[in-house]
């Protein structure tokens, strides 16, 4: 325990910057509230593309760098698709070309790597990364695309009788996060509660003595990764419809960086509080924190939001690098 | 203690089995055989294959040369999934546990095997899939009665001490319900009293269940008295085979152990 003190002292200061600019006064109660929602509904989309990261990386020890283009595929697949039927139908059929996708993988990637070096596993995913950002141009087309949910992107303003000027609430950001939330919560319960999640559970505890009881390894991988490319086209579906479907969407991806060191690469939970703390903690200091700096060091602007991650997740490296729910690794000598 | 049993046919044999690892020769032509319901053990000193030729027998390790017959089924090797679907199943001597899951998750893992219901019923768990989730749990609380571990059931396995988790890996095998049951020194680092209890619930598994058991192990008191037959290797070669009567007797067996004068 004694060996937390800087944990606990990143975390405090974190906590402080959280609650300074509601106790100081610096902020009207409505707007702080408006900046927290707006954090937490980014925070639900980073969690949900660094949960892809991790479910790869629990199962199969890869770190799966494309999980970005994933994001990408999936989106320019609903909206391609989307086109020419209904939207539902586009989902399920892209759902399809996602578990196809995975299915290849498996054959062609992970299975003939398997026992490589961990470095020739990145670099696979890497080539999976290039491909298909290609692949998926060429299928798809490389212009910008949108996704129509069909509700309504106008804020909404609501609770005006309880803060002055009430709160603005965008309805699809909800719907998002609602959805969002729903899919982690599903993930959390399929992992824990049936018979397959348990296996995966166990692959990704130990490889042999999973398949000393029978557990094939290659099927719970094309699982895995097919739950990775659901995961990746519910936040890619979610992100396009708000960003517009470009080759941008997978630069998102990188944003779950961060969110994985902050929350542990082995972990579930970690990666949706990561993802949620991120997307407070960068909002609230793009928000707050940036027109301080601006006013103190005669800064040009704000921009925060753009590195603030990338920071917190350096002084999480340096002070737990395990994350915060990731396992620690000792090492015997 | 073995006379109550009935000793069958041969199940398992090996037949001039081979293995090098680049230049190191951990096996060379080395060939036994497994009865059914017997108590098999295989012995030797430090280095001498014992854990090979168990990796061999679940398909961790594939021989260079040799056959494996199982069953009246011969192979030139076995793959781990495979010998686990055909009734093998073992536990590691280094143990192998899903260590962030619980005991009782550990141990219905070992019944993925017989799992039945697809991926969707699961999901939902509905009818069938729930049916078959309560079947299993009732084996496995058999299994974790018989093991006298009820306590810790949901506790997660990388908490308990040693030979708690020594005793998980076995109970996670028996999940399987095998046929054979491959023991990978089952009290390495145990104290006496955890010793005891480990030999008894070997041969409770092998005179309840009929299990037949092939068991390494480094201490020789512990071999000679819970074992029917007894296979000894040295550097990767058979020097004994037989009873434990017939093998404590055994001059090359003797030396091996003991060292000798060149």
């Amino acid at each position: 325990m004694r060996k937390n003190w800087p944990v606990i002292l990143l975390g405090a200061v974190l906590l402080t910057g959280l609650v300074l600019p509601l106790a100081t006064g610096a902020s009207p109660p409505g707007f702080y509230i408006e900046v927290l929602l707006g954090g937490l509904m980014a925070g639900v989309l980073y969690s949900l593309v660094a949960l892809g990261f991790a479910l790869i990386f629990k199962a199969s020890g890869v770190f799966n760098f494309a999980q970005g283009a994933m994001v990408l595929f999936a989106a320019l697949a609903v909206a391609r698709l989307a086109e020419r039927m209904p939207l539902w139908a586009a989902m399920l059929l892209a759902l399809a070309i996602m578990v196809v996708l995975a299915w290849l993988i498996e054959r062609l990637v992970l299975r003939p790597l398997v026992n490589q070096e961990g470095v020739a596993l990145l670099m696979a995913t890497l080539g999976v990364t290039y491909f298909l950002d290609g692949f998926g141009q060429t299928v798809w087309g490389s212009d910008i695309y949108s996704i129509e949910l069909g509700i309504a992107k106008e804020p909404v303003m609501v609770l005006e009788k309880l803060f002055q000027g009430g709160i603005l609430v965008n309805k699809e950001d909800f719907v998002a996060a609602v959805v969002a939330a729903a899919l982690v919560l599903g993930l959390a319960l399929f992992f824990q509660k049936t018979a397959t999640g348990r296996a995966l559970r166990a692959v990704a505890d130990d490889h042999q003595a999973a398949q000393s009881v029978g557990i094939p390894l290659n099927r719970i991988w094309v699982i895995v990764w097919s739950v990775a490319g659901l995961v990746a086209l519910v936040a890619g579906v979610i992100w396009g419809s708000k960003l517009g479907v470009q080759f941008s969407l997978s630069q998102v991806a990188l944003k779950a960086l961060p969110v994985v060191i902050l929350g542990g690469f082995t972990s579930v939970t970690g990666a949706v509080i990561g993802g949620l703390i991120i997307g407070v903690g960068e909002k609230m200091a793009e928000v707050f924190l940036s027109p301080i700096l601006v006013k103190t060091f005669d800064l040009a602007g704000g921009g925060i939001e753009n590195w603030f991650a990338y920071v917190l997740a350096l002084l999480f490296l340096l002070v737990r690098p395990e994350g915060l729910f990731g396992e620690k690794h000792i090492d015997r000598v | 203690m073995s006379g109550a049993r009935r000793i069958g046919e041969v199940v398992l044999s090996v037949q001039d089995v081979s293995l090098s690892f680049g230049g190191v020769r951990a096996l060379q032509e080395v060939s036994f055989d497994v009865r059914e319901h017997e108590v098999r053990a295989i012995i030797g000193p430090n280095g001498a294959g014992k854990s090979s030729m168990l990796n061999v027998l679940n398909g961790v390790y594939h021989p260079q040369k040799g056959t494996i017959r199982f069953r009246g089924q011969e192979f030139a090797d076995m793959e781990s999934h495979r010998a686990a679907e055909m009734g093998i199943a073992r536990t590691f001597q280094n143990i192998a546990l899903f260590k962030g899951m619980s005991v009782l998750d550990n141990i219905m893992a070992g019944r993925n095997l017989k799992m039945r219901t697809n991926l969707l019923l699961q999901a939902l768990r509905i009818g069938p899939a729930l049916r078959e989730e309560i079947e299993h749990r009732e084996v496995v609380e058999r299994i974790i009665d018989f093991l006298e571990i009820q306590a810790y059931r949901k506790m997660q396995v990388g908490r308990l001490p040693y030979g708690l988790q020594k005793r998980v890996d076995l109970a996670r095998a028996l999940a399987m319900e095998p046929s054979v049951l491959l023991l990978d020194e089952p009290m390495a680092g145990m104290n006496l009293e955890e010793k005891q209890d480990m030999c008894r619930f070997i041969l409770d598994v092998n005179d309840q269940f009929g299990t037949t058991i092939v068991l390494i192990e480094h201490d020789m008191g512990v071999v000679m008295d819970i074992s029917d037959r007894v296979v000894v290797l040295d550097y990767g070669r058979k020097i004994g085979d037989g009873t434990p009567d017939e093998v404590r007797g055994n001059q090359a067996v003797i030396d091996a152990y003991l060292g000798v004068k060149h």
